[in-house]
């Protein structure tokens, strides 16, 4: 994308589409253990994601990504794929703290081993839990996945 | 027919699902409210969304190896976890630690008390629409989190307690860092209330919201701020003290009527208090070891894994062997910013334990939703629920 | 333990009021009686169990209103049956004591309910880990695990990893 002395945008679709979809990454609201405090530390008033345009909503209609954060168990799970089905396309998921990636520490009866095996996952991001600065690395690198998606591609691959 | 002429009109039983994910639940709770209109009939609480089987997990590991997992509980003030995990263990032990780990171990559960307390009253004023005190409480909560690091290099999940004692002692400048957060606190604390005691809205979200007797509060096994909201005097560190806090001079603010506004006082209040505890802790210790000159359950330290050989084969002989504390049971609980936070552990004199069962007090509290809730209306059960401050690592374990 | 064994365990005003007077009040109901770290533990019969109960939090001098736990120990192993204990604590006069009950497998518990409603969720999480009834309960339902669930997971048999399923690939095989 380039900007011209008289104001003329050369851009491709597929371009301005994802640019469009990383810059408002809206997230939901909605933690599930430890790692939500340090989810909530990081929309607050020292990490401030709000200034990459990562704001909170409380309602899975509204929102883009959904960040895990935190133990999944068999009880929640089934919950938490309703939600995944309830947010709009397109949706991406992060998965915060070993507990969402791979169980972390608890390989017990009642936890399940790993978001992925509930729901598509985009981004890992390891830490028990991650500090604030690591779920900010994740969205950018959840950015730049956004970045090099082809939306016109992808549609007609579906089509 | 009321005063004014209108009919009181009944409707149909409603029943609303609340969560299990909902912005102001605190986690993941599911609360099915039997409603009249907007009244609460019946608040029936649904929870083990995050049951991680904590307990299960402790008969397999070795007494040490639990800490960690002590953190996971109430993550919103870890020190606490540990500090009653370790208590009970010492306990079971017959074991003693030197006066310095014990002022240290004081002031970091008081600074604890601060963070949980905080991050209490932000939420809920976030939960009742006053969104601004949320990002003032965590820019003072960052100022703890900052003082942990120092201390042990993580911001929420420490794993500073051990056995015997503490990790290590006080870093160099944590002192001067403490002192100057203590300083300025209480004035922060001054500009909360400012935002949210005298407010008009406030006042009205919370007064006679949510009121329980004392009778009731202690009949439903209520602890800490919550209980003492309802004007029971009843604080662990006051009325059995343990560690040193016998030697401090602070007061346990309690309630009159029973309502949140009452447990929302209680709360700052004690945020004040707490301040001044580690003020005077910070005066008081003395120089000297924190940790206790006991090979059999504290490994050597650090300076001399590195430089003797023999420290370091014992150190690598305690952590993979563990110890074997006698035959017996012990409870030993703490006041946690929640209330009363206990382990029971039972010992078959093995390494392992037999049984370690969590008191944890926000399981306990929240059985209160129903007999609070009940009779007001649909938004006060947000106002109940932020005044319980239920943390649900603690509740489902 | 012994009569005298525990007399000198314990300071005088504790035994007195917490060991004596309940062991002459309830005699043969109170089947063991131990002391360790200063802890005092009783080992009472089902049957007494309400009454030794509403003795401790009536009477003037214990006052024992406040239920802080109900946890059940599953000592299958070694005595072949399962421990259920309360924790008591007595605000005013800062007294704790423990009561256990002992029950077959299959056995139930009374509720305890009736007086502190602070056993609701407790008495449902020992059912819920143990599978003990506790007979005169309102709703004694699961209350961590799914309510379809099979199996009591704090129960020694029951492996830590859990039966493997779609959600744990690494769990134990169920066997048939
Ligand atoms: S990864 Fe660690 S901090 Fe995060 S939810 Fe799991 S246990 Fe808690």
């Amino acid at each position: 994308m380039g900007i011209t002395e008289g104001n003329v945008l050369f851009t491709t679709v597929d371009n301005i589409v994802s640019w469009g979809r990383r810059s408002a990454l809206w997230p939901m609201t909605f933690g599930l253990a430890c790692c939500a405090i340090e989810m909530i530390a990081a929309g607050c008033s020292r990490y401030d994601t709000d200034r990459f345009g990562i704001i909170f909503r409380p309602s899975p209609r509204q929102s883009d990504v959904m960040i895990i954060a935190g133990t999944m168990t068999k009880k929640m799970a089934p919950a938490i794929k309703r939600l995944y089905a309830q947010m709009p396309e397109p949706k991406w998921v992060i998965a915060m703290g070993g507990c969402a990636s791979a169980g972390g520490p608890f390989n017990t009866y009642s936890v399940v081993q790993g978001a992925d095996l509930v729901v598509p996952v985009d981004v890992y991001i390891p830490g028990c839990p991650p500090r604030p600065e690591a779920l900010m690395y994740g969205f950018l690198q959840l950015q730049e996945k956004i970045r090099r998606e082809m939306p016109s591609v992808f549609a007609k691959i579906k089509a | 027919m009321d005063n004014n002429g209108n009919q009181e009109i009944t409707t149909k039983e409603v029943t609303l699902n609340m969560g299990p994910q909902h912005p102001s639940t605190h986690g993941v709770m599911h609360l099915v409210l039997h409603m009249q209109g907007e009244k609460i009939i019946r608040v029936v609480p649904d929870i083990g969304f995050l049951h991680r089987g904590m307990e299960k997990i402790a008969e397999n590991l070795l007494y040490p190896q639990f800490v960690p997992y002590t953190d996971r509980l109430d993550y919103l003030s870890s020190m606490t976890n540990n500090l009653s995990y370790v208590m009970a263990v010492e306990k079971l032990l017959g074991i003693d630690i030197p006066e310095r780990g014990k002022y240290v171990r004081v002031i970091v559960s008081e600074l604890s008390r601060i963070s949980s307390h905080l991050l209490a009253v932000g939420a809920w004023g976030l939960d009742l629409g006053a969104v601004t005190l949320v990002l003032y409480a965590f820019r003072e909560r960052e100022m703890i989190m900052d003082l942990f690091e120092m201390l042990c290099g993580a911001r929420l999940t420490y794993n500073y307690m051990r056995i015997g004692g503490v990790r290590g002692d006080l870093p160099p400048n944590f002192k001067e860092k403490c002192k100057d957060f203590i300083d300025i606190f209480p004035k922060r604390v001054d500009e909360y209330e400012q935002l949210l005691t005298g407010n008009r809205i406030w006042l009205q979200r919370n007064k006679n919201v949510g009121v329980i007797s004392a009778d009731d509060a202690i009949n439903l096994g209520l602890t800490g701020p919550s209980l003492r909201g309802s004007g029971v005097t009843w604080d662990i560190r006051k009325d059995t003290p343990y560690l040193v806090y016998d030697r401090f001079d602070f007061k346990v603010p309690t309630g009159e009527n029973g309502d949140c506004f009452d447990r929302y006082m209680c709360r700052v209040e004690e945020m004040r208090q707490a301040a001044r505890i580690v003020a005077q802790a910070l005066e008081q210790i003395p120089d000297g070891p924190v940790n206790a000159d006991l090979p059999e359950f504290v490994p050597p330290s650090r300076k001399d894994i590195t430089t003797n050989m023999e420290a370091l084969i014992h150190h690598f002989k305690l952590i993979s062997d563990g110890f074997k504390p006698p035959k017996g049971e012990v409870y030993s609980s703490i006041e946690a910013p929640k209330g009363e936070l206990g382990f029971y552990i039972v010992s078959d004199g093995s390494e392992r334990p037999f049984r370690v069962k969590i008191r944890a007090p926000s399981f306990v509290n929240l059985q209160s939703v129903d007999p609070m809730a009940r009779g007001a209306y649909f938004a006060d059960v947000v106002a109940v629920i932020s005044s319980l401050d239920p943390v649900f690592g603690e509740v489902d374990k | 333990m012994e009569e005298k064994d525990l007399e000198k365990e314990l300071p005088s005003l504790q035994y007195s009021l917490l060991v004596k007077k309940i062991r002459d009040k309830f005699g043969e109901s109170i089947r063991e009686t131990k002391v360790f770290r200063g802890e005092i533990t009783h080992v009472v019969g089902k049957d007494a169990l309400i009454d030794i109960c509403r003795f401790l939090k009536d009477e003037a001098d214990l006052q024992f209103a406040f239920l802080s736990d109900v946890l059940g120990v599953d000592c299958r192993e070694s005595i072949s049956c399962f421990e259920v204990v309360y924790h008591l604590y007595s605000i005013p006069h800062k007294f704790r004591i423990r009561l256990k009950v002992r029950v077959k497998e299959n056995e139930s518990v009374p509720s305890v309910t009736s007086m502190w409603r602070s056993a609701d969720f407790a008495e449902r999480e020992t059912f819920d880990m143990f599978g003990i009834v506790f007979e005169g309960h309102p709703n004694l339902k699961r209350i961590y695990m799914p309510l379809e669930w099979e199996g009591y997971p704090l129960r020694k048999d029951y492996p830590l990893v859990g039966y493997k399923d779609e959600y744990n690939p690494f769990g134990v095989e169920k066997k048939l």
